[in-house]
């Protein structure tokens, strides 16, 4: 505005007390204190409870916690999920990309498949794995209609393994396609256009530009299923596989301390899920190279940065 | 007709539609080699969609597109015509350099990474040799110093460059580009430009849809107007942008050149 309107002038001259906002007494909080003291009560009622009720055994917990069978049963779940789950990825990357297929008939059977194996419970398919010897006793390689090469025996082939690997396995390979097909769709449809402009192949294109983008999209709904099938994996204790569940309901059978048994495969769960929370989170740190201004973390710079204050301990002293 | 006269990249009659939507009508056009078309025209007069004919983006209803006297997504076959297999459209993309409005960088992979991918993976070219053409194509565009930043890190202008570079680590024979500048914050318009004049210098042969109608007087041997999915007017710069005949041209490029320009 030019000087000479003093009007206005006057007022934007007026001296204005310097503030600095650095020094800013905090807002208080005080239902924040309140809530803080209601939790604090009820958190250490239930350790009371913990402590102090019998029933549930704290000593017989510890007595089984590092038994063997119990590690044994364990290890049959932890198995059981990374076969079933590596199953059900494989699957599912598999299905997702038939359903954005150009071929009709490709579509239409991922189609199929996925309204099956999601549509029929876990449980019942683990059941029907299991007892798929009453439905055809024998399985053969051969021409269709015509004569068979090689033959066996349904009882000796399906193991209660490897039904609970095709039970769970297959249900999975179900959910994991469409939660894939929901993060391949989330890749700008440019990416593509680039991919091929520059004349890679379509399966270069999903493998080298879209899957990797699509991982940020994947990988939190499919730490949830990983999560997921480890506890479902205690559905195999139907079909007489001992994971984890049913080896402690074979003890507490013969012992009938029910309370503790359970507890020790509650806190073996828990154990497992936050071991595998913490994998997520540095698999989706990996993943999400690029994708803000940040400095790019990738999974070796953030090993790198963990290990950096042992260095200098690690110094040969001359 | 001798190969010098041969043109790098020929259109016949192409015809293209989205439903009931005719978005070209027959466009004729030929760009020999060495030679920079700028393609000006109103927005859905057809002209990204014809650029993405060329590297068969878009498939094409009628007529035919030959870039280095091979059909593009297309064979002559026992006396007639058989369409290719997306492994053989590929191969004949290869060839062709494309840059987006909107960049498309692969925001995964850092600068470097961008650049390098085809090359390497679908040429299987050696790495260290990528690598190396790789950076000095960064520091042709003036950007060595961004090999290891990832696309979010830098400018929309910086970002174009680095898709120029990555287009031209393939040595195309062709470069297209879909209005290169007009996603970009007018400051940065120009570094692209240069960018591109520069390539224009080198001899590159260009196809180029863009609303800088200074960039087309500068730099475009030939200017081609395109309206409502035809070419209406085709010739120099001076032909074109100062003498148009057509008066759809004319009202075009009054937009653009309100005032003191010789209209005819």
């Amino acid at each position: 505005m030019a000087p000479n309107a003093p009007a206005v002038d006057d007022r934007v001259a007026r001296p204005v007390e310097p503030v600095d906002v650095a020094h800013a007494v905090p807002e208080r909080h005080p239902l924040r204190w309140v809530a803080t003291v209601v939790v604090a009560v009820l958190a250490a009622q239930l350790i009371h409870m913990l402590v102090t009720n019998p029933n549930f055994e704290w000593d017989v917990v510890f007595q089984y916690f590092n038994t063997e069978s119990v590690g044994r049963g364990l290890l049959t779940t932890l198995k059981l999920t990374v076969i079933a789950m590596a199953v059900g990825i494989v699957l599912g990357v598999l299905l997702a990309v038939c359903r954005l297929s150009s071929n009709w008939l490709v579509r239409l059977l991922a189609a199929v498949y996925i309204w099956f194996f999601r549509g029929v419970p876990a449980l019942v398919q683990l059941i029907f794995w299991f007892n798929l010897s009453a439905l055809m006793p024998r399985v053969s390689i051969g021409i269709p209609f015509g004569p068979e090469f090689m033959q066996w025996e349904t009882n000796a082939l399906i193991t209660p393994l490897l039904a609970a690997i095709l039970g769970l396995g297959l249900n999975e390979g179900a959910y994991m396609a469409e939660i894939v097909r929901g993060g391949l769709m989330s890749v700008d449809q440019g990416q593509t256009e680039a991919a091929q402009a520059l004349g890679m192949s379509r399966t270069r294109t999903l493998f080298r530009v879209v899957l990797p983008q699509a991982m940020r999209f994947i990988v939190p709904p499919t730490g949830s299923q990983v999560i997921n099938m480890l506890k479902a994996t205690s559905l195999v204790s139907v079909i007489a596989l001992s994971d984890l569940l049913y080896t402690v309901q074979a003890i507490y059978n013969r012992t009938f301390q029910t309370i503790p048994l359970l507890l020790v495969a509650c806190i073996w769960y828990l154990v497992i899920t936050s071991i595998l929370y913490v994998g997520q989170s540095f698999i989706e740190r990996h993943y999400a190279r690029g994708s803000n201004r940040n400095t790019p973390t990738r999974f070796r710079d953030v090993l790198k940065i963990r290990r950096k204050p042992v260095l200098p301990t690690v110094e040969v002293p001359s | 007709m001798t190969a010098a006269d041969q043109p790098l990249m020929s259109a016949r009659g192409v015809r293209k539609h989205f439903g009931p939507l005719e978005v070209l009508k027959g466009v004729d056009l030929d760009v020999h080699p060495g030679e920079v078309v700028v393609i000006l025209g109103p927005s859905g007069s057809g002209k990204s969609t014809f650029l993405r004919c060329v590297n068969h983006l878009e498939r094409i209803d009628g007529g035919s597109v030959t870039v280095d006297g091979e059909l593009v997504g297309y064979e002559r076959r026992g006396g007639r015509i058989h369409r290719l297999s997306e492994r053989r459209i590929a191969r004949t993309r290869r060839q062709i350099g494309m840059v987006f409005q909107h960049f498309n960088l692969f925001p995964h992979l850092t600068v470097l990474g961008n650049i390098v991918e085809a090359p390497a993976g679908v040429l299987r070219e050696p790495k260290a040799e990528v690598v190396k053409r790789a950076r000095a194509l960064l520091d042709k565009v003036g950007l060595a110093d961004k090999a290891d930043a990832f696309p979010r890190q830098l400018s929309g202008g910086q970002q174009q460059r680095v898709a120029i570079a990555r287009a031209l680590a393939m040595r195309p024979k062709l470069m297209l580009f879909d209005e290169p500048t007009s996603a970009l914050d007018p400051e940065l318009v120009g570094e692209v430009l240069a960018t591109m004049r520069d390539l224009a210098a080198d001899g590159l042969t260009m196809i180029v849809v863009t609303h800088e109608i200074s960039f087309a007087r500068e730099v475009a041997d030939r200017v081609i107007f395109m309206d409502a999915g035809t070419v209406v007017e085709s010739g120099t710069p001076a032909e074109v942008l100062d003498r148009p005949a057509n008066p759809r041209t004319r009202a075009f490029l009054s937009r653009f050149l309100p005032t003191g320009e010789p209209a005819a």
